[in-house]
């Protein structure tokens, strides 16, 4: 072996090593998290990099709390909801900041993007009285609408340029088809925006997922909760115990059906998030 | 019917004018070609007609129907695009149905339709594809379909061809000749390309910086133009311009004085030119004569000599005159580099055109070509 394939191995051992590092920074603390959910308590403080022994009994013992299997499913409805509703105003707003000529447009696109900048104990308290005045503490109608303002000004941006993207005259042979702007949207611009769509749809659903100040400001007992303050409430036998465990188990769970949604969309994700970027 | 008319069409975007003063009819069944340089106006005046675009002055009918305000889907007028504009998620019988259905068409009726349309423009095995799996003549002959489902009293076609290779463009050209001749529709078509304006249209419209320039059948154009921007726009390669002096301005011929001190008699009628004005002597690059027939002779040398197989295009270097003269030669012209040549100039075969660039009205008659 001379010289330069000795540098090329060298080059190549290095590369790999460094994808590994990258690797185990990223997945250790998940993978940390699924192995300490499968231990029984007792074992629990015995640092274990490999599993001995499988125990689902923190996975039980959280399903058979009622109020973590409520908590859940305030989670899928609102985060749904949200994406329901962000994808359905995003499109429309889409249509029209992309499309409409008016006064203003760049105004508009602004202020939208300002508005996502705000962190949220910035507009926590203003928002609370809002909900407060709408009668919308403690329901998930309020958390609805709290995480859609924070997602809409994403959407709205990613929709926009991929709907500026579309070609001018797609939408004038549909005009002269005799489609109004509905039916444009609809049934020629939706069928050529779904990678968008998935993205812009996935990341909502995300954020909506994880959110977890507002959950814990907006609601106030355990049967309106979502699944992020759920689990932080969970408590132990008594005040000084942490139950690693079944928090372990509860994270493991919500984090899962996440995990399988990202896999599914990742090709819709990359095209879409560079769709806007460059041309293709 | 078909029968379209434009009185004082003007537009304005923002208050910068594009398009002004259009008056023209276009009769039922004719096919009318919109051509000039880009930026001349043409798709604009297109998307005017189509409705895609505001109509800022003026008055457009169609049959004596005042249309201005008629939203596009419902002036009867079908478009087809430069890049097609196909829906791509739907296959070809579903982009020519897409109009029939929004209108609630009947099924029976929406079918029977996309059949004969498909059957008329070659697509019938095809209707299940998608545009992606289509050639570019294809998609183009798609697109035409689906105005043709529409049955619309005036066809509009903007830069249809342009996208297509060489070879396929002369093609479908035929083809548009051949649906023209069918359907007997109104048609009215865009263009920078000359040579389309020339093979397909009964009648050119040369539009020139957003007004036209000169209306008429395309050989009228060619033989007769009206100004040196006509003259110069019709016809490859290029019409030759030489800069002359009016020495004998008259009703049925006109002399002038050439850059060589040589005097033409030129069968224009200059009455309206004074002794000394200085004008614009234009020759095609077919109309040199043999030197013994000739009225005034220019000397030159051989500059670059392209050879198309068909014909030789001779550019030559003339004493006195700024740029090269092209001289259309045999295809198998023996001609040897730097080569000396006399070019014949032949009164009755030259056009003249003033300062402002107006044409003196030809003196000659041209069988079978109307003025």
């Amino acid at each position: 072996m001379n010289q330069y394939q000795l540098t090329k191995l060298a080059k190549r051992v290095g590369f790999y090593a460094l994808i590994a590092v990258v690797m185990v920074y990223a997945i250790f603390p998940f993978y940390y998290a699924v192995i300490t959910s499968l231990k029984p308590s007792s074992d629990l403080f015995r640092v274990d990099f490999w599993l001995s022994t499988v125990d689902f009994g923190n996975y039980v013992q959280i399903f058979t709390q009622k109020s973590f299997v409520r908590a859940i499913l305030n989670s899928i409805i609102v985060s749904l909801s949200v994406v329901f509703i962000a994808l359905l105003l995003g499109i429309t707003a889409s249509y029209a900041l992309g499309r409409v000529r008016f006064r203003g447009r760049t105004t508009v696109m602004l202020v939208i993007l300002g508005v996502s900048m705000f962190p949220q104990v910035a507009v926590l308290s203003g928002l609370f009285e809002v909900i407060r005045g709408l009668g919308l503490y403690n329901n998930p109608a309020g958390l609805i609408l709290s995480y859609t303002i924070f997602t809409l000004p994403f959407t709205v941006w990613v929709l926009t340029t991929f709907m500026k993207q579309l070609p001018m005259e797609l939408e004038e042979a549909a005009i002269m088809d005799g489609a109004t702007p509905w039916v444009t949207i609809t049934k020629v611009f939706l069928p050529l925006m779904w990678p968008a769509m998935a993205t812009t749809g996935l990341l909502a659903f995300i954020a909506a997922w994880n959110e977890f100040l507002f959950a814990l400001t907006f609601t106030l007992t355990d049967d309106q909760r979502t699944v992020p303050v759920a689990i932080a409430l969970i408590s132990g036998g008594s005040q000084h115990e942490l139950p690693w465990g079944p928090i372990m188990a509860a994270s493991v769970t919500v984090t899962v059906p996440l995990v399988i949604l990202v896999m599914i969309f990742q090709r819709r994700i990359v095209s879409g998030l560079t769709a806007g970027a460059v041309k293709g | 019917m078909g029968h379209l008319t434009l009185t004082g069409i003007g537009k304005d975007y923002d208050g910068v004018e594009v398009s002004r003063d259009i008056d023209l009819s276009i009769e039922d069944g004719e096919f009318v070609v919109f051509v000039g340089p880009s930026g001349c106006g043409k798709s604009t005046l297109l998307r005017m007609i189509a409705g895609l675009e505001e109509i800022s002055r003026g008055e457009m009918c169609l049959d004596g129907e005042r249309l201005n305000e008629t939203p596009p889907q419902e002036r009867d007028i079908g478009m087809v695009f430069q890049s097609y504009a196909l829906y791509p998620h739907m296959t070809v019988a579903e982009n020519m149905a897409f109009g029939l259905k929004l209108a609630h068409a009947d099924k029976a009726e929406i079918k029977q339709r996309v059949e004969a349309a498909a059957h008329t423009l070659q697509l019938s095995p095809l209707l299940d594809r998608r545009p992606k799996a289509l050639s570019g003549g294809q998609r183009q002959r798609v697109a035409i379909g689906r105005t043709l489902v529409k049955q619309p009293r005036v066809f509009l076609f903007d830069e249809p061809l342009s996208n297509l290779d060489a070879s396929l463009r002369v093609e479908m050209r035929v083809q548009l000749a051949e649906l023209h001749r069918r359907l007997g529709a109104t048609m009215v078509y865009v263009t920078h390309d000359q040579v389309e304006a020339m093979t397909l249209a009964d009648r050119i419209v040369l539009l020139s910086s957003g007004r036209i320039a000169q209306v008429g059948a395309p050989l009228t154009l060619y033989h007769f133009p009206e100004s040196l921007e006509v003259a110069a726009f019709i016809g490859s390669p290029r019409i030759n311009t030489l800069p002359v002096t009016v020495i004998d301005p008259g009703k049925r011929r006109t002399g002038v004085r050439l850059p060589n001190g040589e005097t033409l008699p030129v069968a224009v009628d200059g009455s309206r030119l004074t002794e000394g004005d200085t004008a614009t002597l234009g020759i095609r690059a077919e109309d040199f004569v043999t030197p013994d027939t000739a009225d005034a002779l220019l000397q030159g040398r051989l500059g670059v000599a392209e050879r198309l197989g068909y014909e030789t295009l001779a550019h030559i270097d003339v004493d006195g005159v700024e740029g090269t003269v092209t001289q259309r030669l045999d295809r198998l012209a023996c001609l040897e580099p730097r080569q000396a040549l006399t070019l014949g100039l032949s009164g009755e075969q030259c056009h003249l055109f003033d300062a402002e660039g107006q044409a003196c009205p030809r003196q000659v008659e041209i069988p079978g070509i109307a003025r």
